[in-house]
């Protein structure tokens, strides 16, 4: 199955050993904060691509449930003294109920007017935090919400500081979305994802409930922004509400894009590359934007597949196609290798 | 097999399909016939529950499936492909035989996030369905090829191999030789006339009378949204009614098929 595992596990292991391997280098706070960084982004854009890459359906709200999940933890840890890890999977349960009440509605309209409908949404979610001062802090946000109970400890534990606990959390909560999406996509549900990104009439005719399977993909990839937004709430310690607005959106679907839409490794590639970016850039301020704007345009004429799409046309064209075509499809291939 | 009463759909103003009762016979080729714009594809939208009539009823092995959404009709055993070739042409040959396998499967999120036994099962029984359905017509050997690469004909088997991995018991066919060459068209024939020895019940929209001629059992030729004539092809073709409305009312007998110049040449010939 096409996208399911590009560059197969071994490639995955292999870069979650060398990412897990960094913090024994003893590297600079500074280098770490980048890390988490790219990681809880990475993870927001796994679950925009469950809805934008793989069922076609461009969700303008992402960033409000990402805002969702933090203000949740936020709240349940700060003002009702709850521990992280349950006020954690509670922001996860409740951004997935508020996906499946949004769906619920949104998939009534289609294609533009779904993207319209759910920015005008993504900016109400901003507002309502913006503005419940007694909840969520209003413009002063939420200040001072607690690192995870027995982080530090544990850190500390084994010779490190909390931003290396930080930094394995981020990396554990990465590896287990990309586990998820993963078997999403290559399971019998998500290639009925696939069928409706070919367009919702062929897919119904095929016998495909659309309706109902663009809500289970919408509560996967809000549910999947809660847990992102949790991560990010208990990681910096301080919640505002910019960044759950419209613009964090666009931010994340511009490293989706650059990374690879629908692929497997894009969501990861992209906000590793572009955050990077962005930080040794920051020196230029709000000119930041001269370089990203024509580096966007450059790669929408040059690769519209992402960098994803760039390395699979490379390497196509580097190694001619089988003349018979395989018959063992790809994951049993996949199986006898890794025997041999 | 399935019976249609006195079915109607409004668009505005403008009665797209009015008062048809129909009735096609189970194992049987039926064509469905008439003039542009004469509701034929949307006599099928109506059945395959696209689109909800206004009026009438749709029964289907006895049962009453009006006002079904369209996956509790392919559910039922129902199928259909389009005008166009409408695939998925990014997509391998196996996976689109696939995708038409899913409503006989029932794994959901939770099976796929977890790995559950039903996903195993379904996996497999979804790859199987697939295959089952290549190998029905022919197209085994290019399961893992890209949909896209096929011929216009291939593709055109694609969306048959699509629809046949529902396990339907009724295959709607809607211009299934559209685009296609006398030579593909002869192939095609055969593939549904094998479809219908298998056991399927076959119905099919199609402007070519050579297919209609030589594949259907019977025959409804409608005109303006309406049924104006049913019966074996020789009955239907001797029909004052269907000459008129495919020759005008200035045509004076001959011989049904394409009006136009042909038409002429035909009729020298007999």
């Amino acid at each position: 199955m096409k996208g399911r595992l590009q560059g197969g596990i071994w490639g995955w292991v292999a870069v979650f050993v060398l990412a897990a391997l960094v913090p024994l280098f003893g590297p600079s706070g500074y280098v770490l904060d980048i890390g988490v960084n790219i990681m809880i982004y990475a993870i927001l854009a796994y679950g925009l691509n469950v809805l934008l890459g793989y069922t076609g359906q461009l969700p303008l709200a992402h960033a409000g449930f990402f805002g969702i999940g933090a203000y949740t933890v936020g709240i349940l840890t700060l003002k009702a003294g709850w521990s992280f890890w349950l006020a954690w999977p509670v922001a996860v349960a409740i951004t997935a109920l508020a996906g499946l009440l949004l769906g619920l509605v949104a998939f009534r309209t289609k294609g533009d007017t779904f993207a319209i409908f759910t920015l005008g949404v993504g900016v109400i979610i901003m507002l309502v935090i913006n503005k419940w001062d007694a909840l969520t802090g209003g413009n002063d946000g939420l200040n001072g919400i607690m690192p995870p109970a027995g982080l530090e400890a544990l850190s500390k534990s084994v010779g490190l500081k909390l931003s290396g606990g930080f930094y394995y959390l981020a990396l554990i909560s990465l590896a287990l979305t990309i586990i998820a999406v993963a078997r999403a996509r290559g399971s019998v549900f998500g290639l009925s994802l696939i069928a409706i990104r070919g367009g919702d009439d062929l897919a119904r005719s095929a016998g495909i409930d659309v309706y109902s399977h663009k809500l289970r993909a919408m509560m996967l990839s809000t549910a999947i922004a809660g847990f992102a937004g949790g991560l990010y709430a208990t990681y910096l310690g301080f919640l505002g509400s910019a960044a759950t607005g419209p613009i964090q959106t666009f931010t994340l679907l511009l490293y989706l894009l650059v990374g690879g839409l629908g692929t497997l490794a894009g969501p990861l590639l992209g906000p590793a590359l572009m955050y990077t970016l962005a930080q040794n850039l920051k020196g230029l301020q709000d000119y930041q934007y001269i370089v990203f704007g024509p580096l966007l345009v450059l790669l929408i004429m040059f690769a519209p597949q992402g960098l994803v799409g760039l390395w699979s046309r490379f390497t196509a064209r580097r190694t001619p196609p089988p003349a018979t075509p395989p018959t063992t499809p790809p994951h049993q291939k996949e199986v006898t290798r890794a025997g041999s | 097999m399935l019976e249609v009463e006195g079915l109607g759909i409004r668009f505005g103003g403008n009665h797209a399909v009015q008062n048809v009762t129909a009735n096609i016979k189970p194992g049987k080729i039926t064509a469905i016939i008439g003039p542009n714009g004469a509701g034929k594809s949307t006599f099928f939208n109506l059945i395959s529950g696209f689109y909800q009539p206004t009026t009438g009823r749709i029964r289907f092995q006895g049962q009453d499936i009006t006002r079904l959404p369209t996956h509790d009709v392919v559910a039922r055993g129902i199928a259909r492909t389009f005008q166009t070739t409408t695939i998925y042409k990014e997509l391998t040959v196996l996976e689109n035989a696939m995708i038409g396998h899913r409503v006989r499967t029932r794994a959901g999120l939770w099976d796929a996030l977890l790995k559950t036994g039903r996903e195993k099962r379904d996996g497999g029984g979804s790859r199987d369905g697939g295959m089952a359905a290549l190998e029905r017509v022919g197209l085994a050997p290019q399961a893992n090829l890209l949909a896209g690469a096929l011929t216009q004909e291939g593709q055109k088997r694609v969306g048959i191999a699509m629809a046949l991995s529902s396990d339907p018991k009724l295959l709607l066919l809607d211009e299934p030789a559209a685009g296609m060459n006398p030579e593909e068209t002869v192939n095609l024939m055969a593939l549904i006339r094998e479809l219908v020895v298998g056991g399927l019940t076959v119905a099919l929209v199609e402007h070519k009378m050579s297919l209609v001629m030589g594949l259907a059992d019977e025959i409804l030729v409608m005109h303006h949204g309406q049924k104006i004539a049913e019966g074996t092809p020789a009955q239907v073709s001797r029909d004052p009614a269907v000459i008129e409305a495919y020759l005008g009312s200035h045509a004076h007998g001959g011989q049904m098929g394409e009006a136009g110049a042909s038409e002429n040449a035909e009729a020298s010939h007999a």
